[in-house]
């Protein structure tokens, strides 16, 4: 069930889009790697029929798309995979979601993620944790794991995530997908359930570069909606070209540092190698300031977080406890509806934001972020994309940091900088490790997803990993 | 000079509703929710739904920055918003979104009548921000058995101007909040007779005690009255040898005293940071065409009227004092002799007005026109006019309808005589009367004229016909 959209598309031609749907929902029913939250079947299906009855034309015409589950469906539950949104079915679509329908794709379900995005290891879940398709007793990455494990597990083949600070490149990476992080304000985030507005993209997965920017062109382009939105029209497939000619690749030492798997450098500055094999050059780049940069977004996307999160007060939608006073139907909402994981993280934003704190920690996190922003503009003053691993290393087991926070925090060293300077970033598959696959990142200038979907592509068409499917799915 | 003998200091925030304005400050509800069904006029934006996102309208800013122009503040180059972080169940997010650093404007001044001549109050700082919903209860606040909560105001375009501690005296602040409200009706962004379009916060203090913030008062007279009663208030806690504490206090609209909500210990930390969804404003180039189309204020208007018109400076500042009734006072002026209009309309129809608490919108531009117009021609009396007013107040109808229904026109001088000479010969003992000096014995003389010409005499005229008639007999 690894089709491509183009191979897709053939099938409803010869065929119908219903059976297609039918076949993959029939393969998520099965399954057992709870990448889904809940499946749309049924409006799934009657949308199928329409367009094959009417011929509806576009570019995801029939083709079955999961959407992670903190963004906006109307009339499909959304929940963030959270006890708090327990009910809550939106009566509006996410700007994403419009797109796609106007092109025809089908939504074929919600997919499970860490809980309002706070997490690597889709663990935070109140629905459970997604399993890796590659080792089920293995983590998927996070936070959209769901997103990413069923694309890998061929249980969908095009799927949304959003990418606060790795949340799409982490379980691309360790899943063996393919992950898109765009340039800040490509994608418009109306409808996006926010976790940290100033860092956070919508971003696309596939099992190969090229579907990856089909679905980049659908979702991606102006929305109003959205105050940070780009008015910029482009047409991101037209740049998938089998060539690295004269591109300059930049390699940031700081990104190879202590904690990264040799495992994983070795794939990494091997796949580096190729590319040079096919024409481009790397050099070596400073980033002196990426040892701060953890501590910095881990401060930003809390303190935003703690914000964002205050609606959640069952008032409106979603959990409601027995009522009381407002003061305490509030705190018990909020007690009962979130986990450990956002609790902790609303309590660090609000010590964070808090009177005689502020400057000491958000204040000097924005100052860092700046610092962190002119490392990324020095660096493609002379190169043109900078290659580092996404992860430091491949899936670990589940259960093995939901625990340990702090070590969680730190395996997001070589993806949070991107988000705090904007940037676009990709992963793609470029190796394995005792079966595990391994994901490089290749970070672009801003609005230059151009040279990192040529570099990804090019790679792609001389490189056979991201051909590899897990077996037993 | 005002000595202020207790040292009285009174700040004013001011929230003025930009109800004028078609849509909502972040989303395109429109603002004509004041006759329609509770939670009518509501979207994702104002709701708060998750994944919403707030766009500016652009021309709630224009009228911002109208506002801070018309109060001589200076306009910022760049503007910003922030998020202001507390719960409460009218605030559908868990934050308002409001100003803290880089307001639109700051650092300007009005003029009002003070104790002792003008007053100069500064102006601190004006900002935008969204109104929150507003809360229903069955009954009183504390005797309610539910809230019930109506959006249909939440995400109305606020000002909020703040004044320096310039106010001596509770009289000073009324009529700070007269002129305030005066200049924005002026600006045409502001209709101050519906509900919630004002409303007061008031920061006062004495000597030797510290400052005091009465929350929730709603209009001119009751924060005169709140501010006298909190004085009082102040003067004897420090009489009884105790200690005013900073604190927010609650003003009980219906008792009419201030009640204590919090104390600087319970003060809430508000955790300001910027909003991430929407991008800082540049808006210096906005204001000199702002600047342009700004019309003329209370001040300018009253120094016309008394030079173009040469009527009373006290005339002028009470026609001026509501734009409504300048623009009636003008229209009618232009077509009738301006002094004898300012009379009319000052000294007669306004007391009438005031009244019955009718507004000038109850009263017809033509109606005045005639009523000045049969005045002139000498066809109705002072007296008659007077009633045509009141009449076309309580019953409606035209002045030449009244006059005929209620026989007020003036009557021909031989009709008059004729009744004097009745008059003389039906009352010996009063025309015996007044022979022997008793010059009273005239007045009953003048009532019985009036009498047989059912009071469309005019009054001075039948007592100089009398006196003629009775020189001659």
């Amino acid at each position: 069930m690894w089709a491509s959209i183009n191979e897709l598309k053939e099938r409803i031609h010869a065929g119908s889009s219903e059976e297609v749907v039918a076949e993959y929902l029939e393969r998520i029913g099965r399954s057992k790697l709870n990448a889904f939250i809940f499946t749309a079947g049924d409006s799934a299906l009657s949308r199928t029929k329409e367009i094959d009855a009417n011929d509806i034309e576009g570019p995801l015409a029939g083709i079955p798309v999961a959407i992670k589950d903190n963004i906006s469906t109307k009339g499909i539950q959304t929940t963030c995979a959270s006890n708090i949104l327990k009910g809550y079915v939106p009566p509006y679509d996410a700007h994403v979601i419009e797109r796609l329908k106007d092109a025809g794709a089908v939504i074929i379900g919600k997919t499970n993620m860490d809980e309002f995005a706070m997490g690597t290891s889709t663990e935070t879940s109140f629905y459970g944790a997604t399993k890796n398709p590659w080792d089920m007793e293995r983590v998927p990455g996070g936070s959209s794991g769901g997103s990413a494990a069923a694309v890998a597990g061929g249980e969908v083949p095009i799927s949304l995530g959003s990418d606060t600070g790795g949340s799409v490149r982490c379980p691309a990476s360790f899943c063996g997908v393919v992950g898109l992080k765009p340039t800040y304000g490509v994608i418009s985030r109306y409808g996006l359930i926010a976790y940290a507005n100033s860092l956070e993209q919508i971003g696309p997965f596939a099992t190969s570069v090229r579907d990856v920017a089909t679905l980049f062109d659908v979702v991606a382009g102006y929305d109003p909606r959205d105050s940070t939105s780009v008015d910029k029209e482009v047409n991101y497939s037209s740049y998938l070209e089998n060539n690295v000619k004269g591109l300059r690749i930049g390699v940031p030492e700081e990104y190879f540092g202590e904690g990264t798997d040799e495992r994983v450098e070795k794939a990494v500055r091997d796949s580096i190698n190729t590319l040079e094999e096919l024409g481009a050059k790397s050099t070596t780049v400073k980033m002196p300031h990426t040892k701060y940069a953890l501590a910095a977004y881990y401060i930003i996307a809390m303190s935003e977080a703690s914000s964002n999160l205050a609606r959640f007060d069952g008032m409106r939608y979603g959990l409601r406890t027995e009522d009381s006073d407002w003061h305490t139907t509030f705190s018990q909402v909020r007690a009962a509806g979130f986990g450990d994981e956002v609790k902790r993280r609303i309590l660090l934003g609000t010590y964070a934001l808090s009177a005689g704190y502020h400057d000491k920690y958000y204040l000097k996190a924005l100052k860092v972020r700046t610092l962190i922003k002119q490392d990324f503009e020095l660096a493609f003053k002379d190169v043109d994309v900078l290659i580092t691993p996404t992860m430091p290393y491949p899936a670990f087991r589940l259960g093995e940091k939901v625990d340990d926070p702090l070590s969680l925090y730190l395996a997001d060293v070589d993806t949070v900088p991107i988000n705090l300077a904007g940037v676009p970033s990709i992963s793609v598959p470029c190796g394995f490790s005792d079966g595990l696959p391994i994901g490089m990142q290749i970070i672009g200038k801003h609005f230059d997803e151009a040279a990192i979907l040529r570099a990804a592509y090019t790679f792609e068409e001389n490189t056979d990993f991201h051909t590899k499917r897990p077996e037993g799915m | 000079m005002y000595d202020n003998p207790d040292g009285v200091m009174i700040g004013l925030e001011v929230h003025v509703q930009l109800n004028k304005l078609k849509t909502k400050v972040f989303c395109g509800c429109a603002t004509d929710y004041h006759n329609d069904p509770p939670n009518s006029h509501v979207c994702p934006v104002c709701l708060g739904l998750p994944g919403s996102m707030p766009v500016i309208n652009k021309k709630a800013v224009e009228a911002a920055i109208k506002i801070g122009l018309a109060l001589n503040c200076k306009v910022e180059e760049h503007t910003q918003f922030y998020r202001k972080n507390y719960y409460y169940p009218d605030l559908p997010k868990g934050f308002q979104i409001t100003q803290y650093d880089f307001p639109i404007s700051s650092g300007g001044n009005i003029m009002i009548e003070g104790e002792d001549g003008e007053l100069r109050v500064g102006i601190t700082r004006a900002h935008m921000e969204e109104d929150p919903g507003r809360l229903v209860h069955e009954g009183t606040i504390d005797k309610s058995k539910y809230t019930l909560i109506d959006y249909n105001r939440s995400g109305m375009a606020l000002i909020e101007i703040v004044s320096e501690p310039d106010m001596r005296s509770p009289k000073e602040a009324r009529r700070y909040l007269d002129k305030l409200r005066n200049i924005v009706e002026y600006l045409d962004v502001f209709d101050g007779n519906l509900e919630g379009a004002l409303r007061v916060d008031a920061n006062v203090s004495i000597m030797g005690g510290q400052r005091a913030e009465i929350k929730n008062i709603s209009s001119h007279k009751g924060a005169e009255r709140a501010l006298l009663y909190e004085i009082v208030r102040q003067k004897n806690v420090l009489r009884r040898g105790g200690v005013v504490v900073q604190e927010t206090r609650h003003f009980d609209e219906a008792r009419e005293i201030t009640i204590s909500m919090r104390t600087k210990e319970e003060a809430h930390d508000y955790r300001y940071f910027p909003e991430p969804d929407l991008v800082p404003l540049k808006i210096s180039g906005w204001a000199p065409a702002i600047k342009e189309t700004l019309p003329e204020l209370p001040d300018a208007r009253r120094m016309r009227f008394v030079e173009q018109y040469g009527i009373t400076d006290d005339h002028a500042k009470a026609l001026t004092s509501e734009l409504k009734l300048a623009i009636f006072y003008e229209d009618v002026a232009k077509r009738s002799e301006p002094k004898t209009a300012a009379v009319w309309i000052c000294d007669v129809l306004k007391g009438e007005l005031n009244y019955r608490d009718l507004t000038i919108d109850a009263f017809k531009k033509e109606h005045m026109l005639s009523v000045l117009e049969l005045l002139a021609k000498k066809k109705i009396t002072e007296d008659g006019a007077v009633d045509i007013i009141r009449t076309l107040l309580d019953k409606g109808g035209s002045p030449e309808e009244i006059i005929k229904e209620k026989g007020l026109v003036i009557v021909e001088g031989d009709i008059v005589e004729t009744a004097a000479l009745e008059a003389i010969k039906e009352n010996p003992v009063a025309v015996a009367d007044f022979r022997a000096g008793k010059e009273k014995a005239l007045n009953s003389l003048v009532g019985a004229v009036m009498k047989k010409t059912k009071g469309g005499a005019d009054a001075r005229t039948a007592r100089e016909i009398l006196l003629k008639k009775l020189g001659q007999v």
